[in-house]
């Protein structure tokens, strides 16, 4: 292991470091540290400058109820699951699949249609920006999470595919060999050898595909516009430029938006490291 | 936000319609089907005033389903390509002038010239002109407001100075307000069109309406000797140091609490600044209005008032439900009720509206209405085409943060304007 | 190149049903079909539509003109478009600062104490934040009058900064709040390759009396090449993606200078002033082309790393 384990060390380095642990976390995530402080302010600390003192009175419950009953964002917070979790849902069924072809077969394209996978995933998506907003019109999706969803699953596809190729390649693949000679057919090893084998990656993907989807900004600006179908990162914007200046419940706001990839990172947490480890390492 | 209001619309009409029978009969046709309207009036009080506008309007046609979505409206001028072309509402809000040039040239907003016909003609008589373009109409008016300069009368009082009717006496007070440790404007330049402000009504003091409205339209070069007498204009205040530092990281309401807080003694704003203001704290002792001083004597004064308007998309569905309804928000009651202090807090467009007796709202009105002579200018984003404004505020910041890059400036703007038009 | 190895123990090939025989052959494409239409469709048609547009003088609702390389020449003469792409260069360079933080982090928490894992997961949080929050926070730790940052520079008898309305460290402030999540991002690559590291070959390394900075650059940091190459392929595209942050923290803005290309093709194009589509493909292709070096170096990479 390195660096050398901690117990190793001697007994003043092990103390520093057993203090300079939450120092630096505290540090790190200052920044964020500090939104939540503002979030349970009341107004009248920002108006009399008290910005980065104690609040002067906890009023985390009056700032988050506006943010949850008297705004607009539970429902934008909806619309970003029914966004997300279709796209993820979407993801795992085709890079699975494009994972597994050409993780395990062997044929003259491969290579070039795994790179025409790479390589679009690596293009920054903003040139794409106007012919898929002018398609998204066309189909007639244009602002609608339909619209949204199948671009997502679409753009998502590279990485993704890039993600479960590596990680098939990594698999022991006596085992699609052994099957094959006992005669199985080929949709049977995906779905009875593979697909479990699959389940760790698959699993990180995911939590790695909300993260991206949730967050994602730019997409939900071009193809979407309203309520009724903008996810929640776009929603924050206008719910921003409703409370400009009002640090207090912008914060609020941005914590509730922020929460769910954070939720959904905990709870995953050990298939997210998990997963990364096994697909990382060949 | 979408709110479907037809539930509650139809029980309120009910009731409505036997307790005010009477006007609701003025409008004898009752509407059918289908409204939608698409808004950019986002901020609390103009949302307020838009929804109700709707519930109203609602009550008068009790089988009308009318949506209704507000849109945040930094979002919204983004966002209205896209809803004109596909998603089409019936009604959209937007602004006058060239503003609206890019859409009614690509045939998006519906020429509503029957609509101006008639009464509506004189009504209106005043943004006519703003409306607009090659002889047609596209669209209506709901309000306007008067730019001017908004200062805080007890700083003024406490240092002995009265509203500048002139320029050494802007620039006299002005010194005297930096020789007291405080700044004379507060201002916000993140978003680029507060810059235009200044650059208009320096602009039009020094050259005149006609020189705005040449410049605007592309006909005057950048590089003129009239344009550069604009700036050194501008210049003396910036190098009295009369801006507050850091301007460009602010946008304009991030700029307010330097005059509510006392840091700055003057805001050149829209009076749409006058609400935040007050909810800040300031009192109507404290806050007061005075037009934009003389600078050439031999040029008539003149004042930008932007009108923010409604039209009607090409695409629209229900283009008759769309056509009363713009009749509903231009009639004389409703601008009188909308703008007035407690919703808008703008002026009625239409002539035979009262204005509220809002001290703000009564000065704008009287400056516009009688001491205007020069002649009314929208805004200069709205006067000169969008690429060319959106350029030309980006070198008006420029020229505050960097006043010595000022002929680089001018001689980009000279590139663009060659470009443009 | 069939599947040569193929130990196919059948004596009578031909009594299989024609399906059976080409199994092996047609398989994959069936496997592919549905991702491939998906991502032809939608990203590599519209890639060549982009170049397509970038030909034409069009404002998005009208009728498009066929102008030619004229919006190629105009970028020539176009300040904002340097001031751009100068931009872009410094978020390329600047941007990679997160892959040594990154493994500077990992390598501080490579330990096993108790609670370590929630030390782990609290100093990845950043990434699993939206950068729309992410500027959020930074604009307010960089405002001018009540800013942490300017606070703190108070503190040492350092005058305010504005960090984001003035040109000369905007772009930097910027990608300083970019890098925040990004060294997070880096940090977990290197926590997960740290944890392969062959420990038979630290041991031979402690033998070889090998410790300290030695033993990681001649040692560990070898042994991390597959995360050092993954953290190096997301940070430079993230670092030419670059759109979120400067839509939340500037707008572009003070005075366009801290504007890249894919801020300014949007700005170009679609946003409020902007009606210019062919114009904002022109710089959409230019940007393509710079990302295309990139793209060409990581494939080779892979072909390279695929063909051992």
């Amino acid at each position: 292991m390195f660096p050398t384990p901690i117990a190793k060390t001697s007994r003043t380095w092990q103390l520093t470091y057993q203090s300079l642990l939450p120092l630096a976390l505290i540090l790190w995530l200052l920044p964020l540290i500090s939104i939540l402080i503002f979030s349970i302010k009341p107004d009248s600390d920002f108006t009399s400058g008290n910005y980065w003192g104690w609040p002067s009175s906890f009023q985390g419950f009056a700032n988050y109820g506006k943010v949850f009953f008297e705004s607009d964002m539970p429902r934008y917070m909806l619309n970003s699951v029914l966004i997300t979790v279709p796209t993820v849902i979407g993801c795992m069924i085709l890079s699975s699949m494009t994972g597994f072809a050409l993780g395990v077969y062997r044929f003259k394209a491969n290579l070039w249609v795994f790179f025409m996978f790479v390589a679009g995933n690596f293009v920054p998506f903003q040139i794409l920006m106007v012919p898929v907003r002018d398609l998204t019109l066309e189909m007639g999706l244009y602002n609608t999470k339909t619209g949204l969803v199948l671009f997502h699953i679409a753009f998502q596809t590279g990485f993704c595919t890039l993600f479960m190729r590596n990680f098939i390649r990594a698999l022991p693949f006596e085992l699609i060999e052994a099957a094959r000679v006992e005669g199985i057919a080929e949709w049977r090893i995906f779905w009875y050898i593979v697909l479990p084998l699959m389940k760790p990656a698959l699993a990180a993907m995911a939590v790695l595909v909300f993260t991206f989807i949730w967050n994602d900004y730019f997409w939900a600006v071009v193809l979407t516009q309203g309520v009724e179908s903008q996810p929640v990162t776009a929603g924050i914007t206008s719910f921003n430029a409703q409370y400009r200046a009002a640090y207090h419940l912008m914060s609020a706001g941005s914590i509730v938006a922020a929460l769910p990839p954070v939720a959904m990172f905990f709870l995953m947490q050990k298939h997210f490291i998990a997963g990364l480890t096994l697909g990382a390492v060949k | 936000m979408r709110s479907n209001l037809k539930a509650t619309v139809a029980t309120l009409g009910l009731t409505m319609a036997m307790a005010t029978g009477a006007f609701a009969d003025a409008h004898a046709a009752k509407l059918s089907g289908d409204l939608v309207i698409f808004s950019d009036m986002g901020n609390p009080a103009p949302r307020a005033v838009m929804e109700g506008m709707v519930e109203r309007f609602g009550e008068m046609h009790p089988d009308l389903n009318i949506e209704l979505t507000v849109i945040d409206r930094e979002a919204y001028k983004t966002q209205i390509r896209n809803f004109l072309t596909a998603n089409t509402p019936d009604v959209a809000n937007w602004y006058a002038a060239n503003r609206m040039l890019p859409y009614v040239n690509a045939g998006l907003f519906e020429d509503i010239s029957d609509l101006w016909e008639g009464t509506l003609s004189e009504e209106l008589a005043s943004t006519k002109g703003a409306m607009t373009l090659d002889g047609k109409q596209y669209g209506v008016p709901y309000t306007y407001y008067q730019w001017g300069v908004y200062y805080r009368k007890d700083i003024y009082d406490e240092l002995g100075l009265s509203e500048p009717k002139t320029w050494d006496e802007f620039k006299a007070n002005c010194q005297a307000i930096l020789d007291s440790g405080k700044k004379c404007f507060t201002i916000g330049t993140k978003f680029l069109w507060t810059a235009g402000g200044w650059f208009d009504y320096l602009n039009m003091r020094t050259n005149g309406y006609d020189f705005h409205a040449a410049l605007t339209n592309g006909e005057v070069e950048w590089t003129d000797q009239r344009v550069k007498d604009t700036f050194a204009n501008w210049r003396e205040l910036l190098d009295m140091g009369a801006f507050i530092d850091n301007h460009t990281a602010y946008s304009w309401q991030e700029a307010l609490p330097f005059m509510t807080g006392g840091d700055a003694a003057a805001y050149l704003m829209g009076n749409f600044a006058v609400a935040p203001l007050r909810e800040a704290g300031l009192t109507d002792d404290q806050l007061d209005f005075y037009q934009f001083p003389m600078i050439n004597e031999d040029v008539e004064l003149a004042e930008d008032a932007p009108t923010d308007t409604f039209h009607i998309p090409t695409g629209a569905k229900n283009k008759e439900n769309a056509r009363e309804f713009l009749r509903f928000v231009v009639s004389a009651d409703n601008q009188t009720l909308i703008n007035n202090g407690d919703n808008l807090g703008q002026l009625p467009v239409n002539s035979k509206s009262s204005v509220d007796d809002d001290k703000f709202l009564e000065q704008g009105f009287q400056m516009l209405s009688t001491n205007s002579p020069g002649g009314v200018a929208q805004f200069f984003d709205r006067d000169a085409p969008a690429e060319m404004a959106k350029v030309a505020m980006e070198g008006f910041q420029e020229f505050m943060v960097k006043p010595d890059n000022l002929d680089k400036i001018l001689d980009r703007l000279e590139r663009a304007r060659a470009r443009i038009y | 190149m069939t599947h040569a190895t193929l130990p196919d123990i059948s004596p009578a090939p031909d009594k299989r049903s024609w399906w059976r025989r080409n199994q092996i052959g047609l398989s994959p494409w069936l496997f592919l079909a549905p991702g491939m239409l998906f991502f032809a469709f939608y990203v590599i048609f519209p890639i060549f539509q982009s170049f397509q547009i970038s030909l034409l003088d069009w404002d998005g609702l009208g009728e498009p003109e066929f102008i030619g390389l004229q919006n190629y020449q105009e970028l020539y003469y176009d300040d904002a478009f340097y001031t751009s792409l100068w931009n872009n260069m410094l978020w390329l360079v600047l941007y990679l600062a997160a892959i040594p933080a990154g493994l500077f982090i990992a390598l501080f928490l490579n330990q096993t104490v108790t609670g370590i894992r929630l030390y782990k997961s609290l100093f990845f949080f950043p990434f699993v934040i939206s950068q729309v929050v992410v500027g959020l926070v930074f604009t307010w730790f960089y405002d001018p009058t009540f800013g942490l940052l300017n606070v703190m520079l108070g503190w040492v008898g350092l005058g305010p900064i504005n960090v984001l309305g003035d040109e000369r460290f905007v772009t930097v402030g910027i990608i300083l709040a970019g890098i925040w999540p990004q060294t997070a991002y880096c940090m977990i690559l290197y926590l997960t390759g740290l944890n392969g590291v062959n420990p038979e070959q630290i041991e031979a390394g402690r033998l070889d009396n090998a410790k300290g900075w030695k033993m990681l650059w001649y040692i560990i940091i070898p042994q991390l090449k597959p995360a050092t190459f993954i953290a190096f392929v997301v940070t430079i595209i993230g670092a030419l993606r670059s759109f979120d942050l400067i839509s939340i923290m500037t707008n572009g803005g003070p005075f366009g200078s801290s504007r890249v290309l894919s801020f300014y093709m949007f700005e170009v194009a679609l946003s409020e002033y902007g009606f210019r589509m062919g114009y904002g493909a022109a710089i959409a292709v230019v940007l393509f082309l710079i990302m295309l070096c990139f793209i060409v170096y990581f494939l080779w990479s892979m072909y390279q790393e695929d063909k051992r």
